[in-house]
């Protein structure tokens, strides 16, 4: 198992690494830079600008300074707010997109289970067809349209909502159904078709034959075994919905980090596209990673594979 | 078995229960804040109550990037500023600069030197008189080339400013000393009748010394700005929103209406009309939100939004270097060839005024009229189509082309809005010329590039202004010197009366020539081509008065009050 974790550490690292490099050439490699402006600068302001961020010396020289400044854990400041450091950027906007990501995870697995669960239990009868229903239209309507579609009836019209902001628990409702309404569907699509199989079992048969309840047996027996696929996706799912959605920022007008992945390649934000960049790749491979653990944990057939792997 | 599963269950359990916690304790920490929002959502819906503190709300796109007066360079961080500090003038509401901290401005005989005398009893925010030292210092602080100002170019009408800023002058050079503790001497290079004008813009705004030298980040977070105007910023929660609120100690504290100031970051103009909707904010327009532009003709006809013109010219360049635009006959077919009005009411659809010209009309001119007042451009040169076709006919046998060329591309920066209008300009020209324009878009920043390097045959162009003077639109996108002439349009006649203007003996003769260089450039040059002057939509909650869009469309709400 630890060496399991070294492997995959190690890996982190050298793929952070490649990543890095590749972003930091790809970003000076597009035209375009932070000191592009509609009016034509000065020939002299250009030049104090450019000495001033280092962007008059060679690719290679600034790649340097951004790694070397990097190790000591110095993101930088923001080429476009002036004097805001990257990384208090990035915490504060990670926070808001945190809470609506747990948020939007916690109802996803719940309600998505539950809608799962039911329809599995009740193959082919009325709740099956019902939840499934809702389970397509969760999946065939986009955020984009979902969210303004809450905003404007729930907020505007029925004012049950504030149309936008945080600032106490009920503004997380419509963001959080926007967010979550995609994973539900997912959620309850998956749990069902493993559930269905898992409940035509040997096992859950002689579960059933020993005279246990449905209720225990789907809980204690099938739910268990049919949870592996649903763990796989949250890995990809948490990592996803924390670093925040551009549209459902957007709409909600919520501080988060989403619109920092398209304004800062807008902006030409150099130390802010690599700050982000960094950042959701870290998000992303620690979840995938605790999405491996989890796996581990629960399956104990992959922790044999693993010992085999040994 | 039993015992293997029994273990990760707990785990999740225990996870999902440590979750919502965490979740129940972040919502707890928020609705700390509530609170105060909440009141002073009352305090406003309320029925009138003497003394009832005012607040006044409204949205920005985005934050400003900089609150640092030699560090702002947008409309967001001039919206702000114009509360926050005070300069020597300020401009009213018809754009006419009046003097602020300055008690009197006095210009010497050839234009050149400014004495200014700065009333005594304006203070910082921090207790401390605002001086002249602090506008010397400012301003030298701005040309600074350690500074790294991007708007540093506003102040090289300072004699040796540009100098110093390239590196080559001192400090002490540049034309700009505080002779005692409230007169400030001022040099320019040349004589500028708009420097008065000049004074209300946001770089020539005063900073406090101590205040600057302390700390590089001064102006990022509201518990260290010391600032000098009308409001004190009292919260910055940065990309959620801004407090201000009134400055008691303010000189001119009586004037000002306005408690509490709250302005919300928010992005998506739908969000904005729905905040408007349900109460949250007074106000949108004029670069704070923006109407939803399917929503813009019916609020108007309702008469619950209103449109004002703005100092900004929608146009689009010809590459003047390259076939067949090189020629003056093609480029005044493809002007006449379209119908401005008819893009204006099907595609662009906000009242906005047809361009023959390149000075809006919201820009003021000589003796206290409108420059289009004096110098309307409706003569410049009118939409026929039939002469379209001849001249075009003309052009190309003159260019010896047989037929016209079929790469011809109209470049433009990727936006829904520029490109409906790119699609129904191209179609009169197809429909009127018979000839075939191809459409590309590039976003923001490849577009400048690509426009800059000449790399276009038609490149949209929009274009506001600076100051509330012509010569932002003549000087600016005329002159072959200009930085952004990027059709390189090029007549020396042209350059020769820009060039006079800025030593003509006076204002009234300055105006003329630069009116006389537009009217060559549009008239007998086609240079560029003229499409539309920009226009503003705003919307005020019914009780508030003087708060307004200004000259070039920005949000003017430091005067404002509420019945």
């Amino acid at each position: 198992m630890l060496r399991f974790i070294l492997g995959k550490l190690v890996f982190m690292v050298v793929s952070l690494f490649l990543l890095i490099t590749a972003t930091f050439m790809l970003m000076n490699a597009i035209p375009g830079s932070p000191l592009q402006s509609e009016k034509a600068p000065n020939p002299a302001v250009q030049k104090n600008l450019e000495a001033y961020y280092g962007l008059d010396k060679p690719l290679i020289v600034q790649y340097g300074k951004y790694l070397a400044n990097l190790a000591k854990g110095d993101m930088g400041i923001s080429m476009k707010k002036k004097f805001q450091s990257v990384d208090k950027m990035i915490k504060q906007s990670f926070g808001p997109s945190l809470r609506l990501g747990i948020s939007a995870i916690i109802t996803s697995v719940l309600v998505g289970c539950i809608l799962g669960i039911l329809a599995a239990m009740y193959h082919r009868k009325f709740i099956d067809n019902l939840a499934m229903i809702l389970a397509v239209i969760g999946l065939a309507i986009p955020s984009i349209v979902l969210a303004p579609i809450m905003q404007y009836f729930l907020g505007t019209k029925l004012r049950w909502f504030e149309v936008a902001g945080l600032n106490g628990p009920m503004d997380y409702v419509l963001p959080t159904i926007a967010l979550a309404s995609g994973p539900i569907a997912f959620i309850a699509r998956l749990l069902r078709s493993t559930m269905i199989e898992v409940l035509n079992a040997d096992f859950i048969k002689t579960a059933k034959s020993k005279g246990l309840s449905g209720y225990v047996i789907v809980v204690k027996h099938a739910l268990r075994n049919s949870m592996l696929p649903v763990v796989t996706y949250l890995g990809y799912l948490t990592a996803g919905i924390i670093t925040g959605s551009v549209v459902v920022e957007k709409i909600f007008a919520i501080p988060g980090i989403g619109k920092h992945f398209v304004t800062s390649v807008i902006d030409r934000d150099y130390p802010l596209i690599m700050g982000i960049t960094i950042f959701y790749a870290v998000i992303l491979m620690l979840s995938r990673f605790l999405a491996d653990v989890a796996y581990v944990l629960v399956d104990p057939r992959m922790r044999a594979g693993g010992k085999v792997a040994k | 078995m039993k015992g293997n599963f029994k273990k990760p269950v707990h785990l999740m359990l225990v996870l999902v229960l440590a979750f919502s916690m965490l979740l129940a304790a972040c919502t707890g920490n928020n609705n700390k804040q509530d609170p105060a929002n909440n009141a002073g959502n009352e305090g406003t819906n309320a029925t009138d109550a003497p003394k009832e503190p005012q607040e006044f709300r409204f949205t920005l796109a985005s934050e400003p990037p900089s609150l640092d007066p030699a560090l702002m360079t947008d409309a967001q961080s001039s919206i702000v500023a114009a509360g926050l500090y005070e300069g020597l003038t300020r401009l009213n509401t018809k754009g006419e600069p009046e003097n602020a901290l300055a008690e009197s401005i006095t210009a010497s005989e050839d234009g050149k030197t400014y004495t200014i005398k700065l009333r005594q009893d304006a203070k910082w925010s921090n207790g401390d008189p605002v001086t002249a030292n602090d506008f010397e210092f400012a301003w030298k602080r701005a040309l600074n080339p350690e500074t790294a100002s991007e708007y540093a170019y506003m102040l090289f009408y300072l004699a040796n400013g540009e100098k110093y800023n390239s590196g080559k002058g001192s400090a002490d050079e540049v034309g700009v000393k505080a002779s005692d503790e409230y007169t400030l001497e001022v040099t320019l290079n040349s004589p500028a009748p708009y420097f008065t004008s000049l004074l209300s813009h946001y770089t020539y705004l005063p900073v406090h010394q101590a205040t600057v030298e302390a700390a590089a980040d001064w102006a990022a977070e509201a518990s260290t700005i010391v600032s000098n105007g009308p409001f004190k910023l009292t919260e910055w929660a940065h990309a959620d929103k801004l407090v201000l609120e009134k400055n008691a100690d303010y000189y001119n504290a009586d004037a000002i209406n306005f408690d509490k100031v709250t302005i919300s970051l928010v992005e998506d103009e739908n969000t904005v009309y729905q905040l408007y909707e349900t109460d949250k904010i007074d106000w949108i327009g004029a670069q704070a939100g923006s109407v939803p532009s399917d929503l813009v003709q019916q609020l108007v006809s309702e008469k619950k939004a209103e449109i004002t013109a703005v100092a900004s010219v929608y146009y689009y360049l010809f590459n003047n270097n390259k076939e067949p635009f090189n020629n003056v006959k093609v480029r005044k077919a493809f002007s006449m060839a379209l119908d401005r009005q008819s893009l204006i009411d099907n595609v662009a659809q906000a009242n906005q005024q047809p361009a023959f010209g390149l000075v809006p009309p919201s820009i003021t001119g000589p003796e206290g009229k409108m420059f289009r007042e004096v110098y309307p451009d409706t003569g410049y040169f009118s939409e026929n189509v039939e002469e379209a076709k001849k001249l075009l006919a003309e052009g190309l046998a003159e260019l010896g082309l047989s037929s016209f060329p079929a790469d011809v591309t109209l470049l433009y920066n990727t936006s829904e809005g520029h490109k409906a209008l790119a699609e129904a300009a191209v179609d009169m020209w197809r429909k009127n010329l018979g000839v075939e324009v191809k459409l590309a878009n590039q976003e923001w920043g490849t577009f400048l590039e690509t426009r800059k390097a000449g790399g276009f045959d038609i490149a949209r162009s929009g274009w506001g202004a600076d100051i509330n003077h012509p010569i932002n639109f003549t000087y600016d996108l005329i002159h072959s010197k200009s930085g952004n002439n990027d059709g390189k349009y090029n007549n020396p006649a042209v350059d020769k009366l820009l060039d006079d203007s800025l030593v003509a003996a006076t204002p009234e003769e300055s105006q003329q020539k630069m009116a006389e260089a537009e009217k060559i450039a549009v008239s007998e040059d086609m240079g560029v081509l003229p499409t539309y002057y920009y226009t503003t939509v705003t919307m005020l909650k019914p009780g508030f008065e003087g708060v307004v869009s200004d000259y070039a469309g920005h949000l003017d709400w430091v005067h404002g009050s509420k019945k």
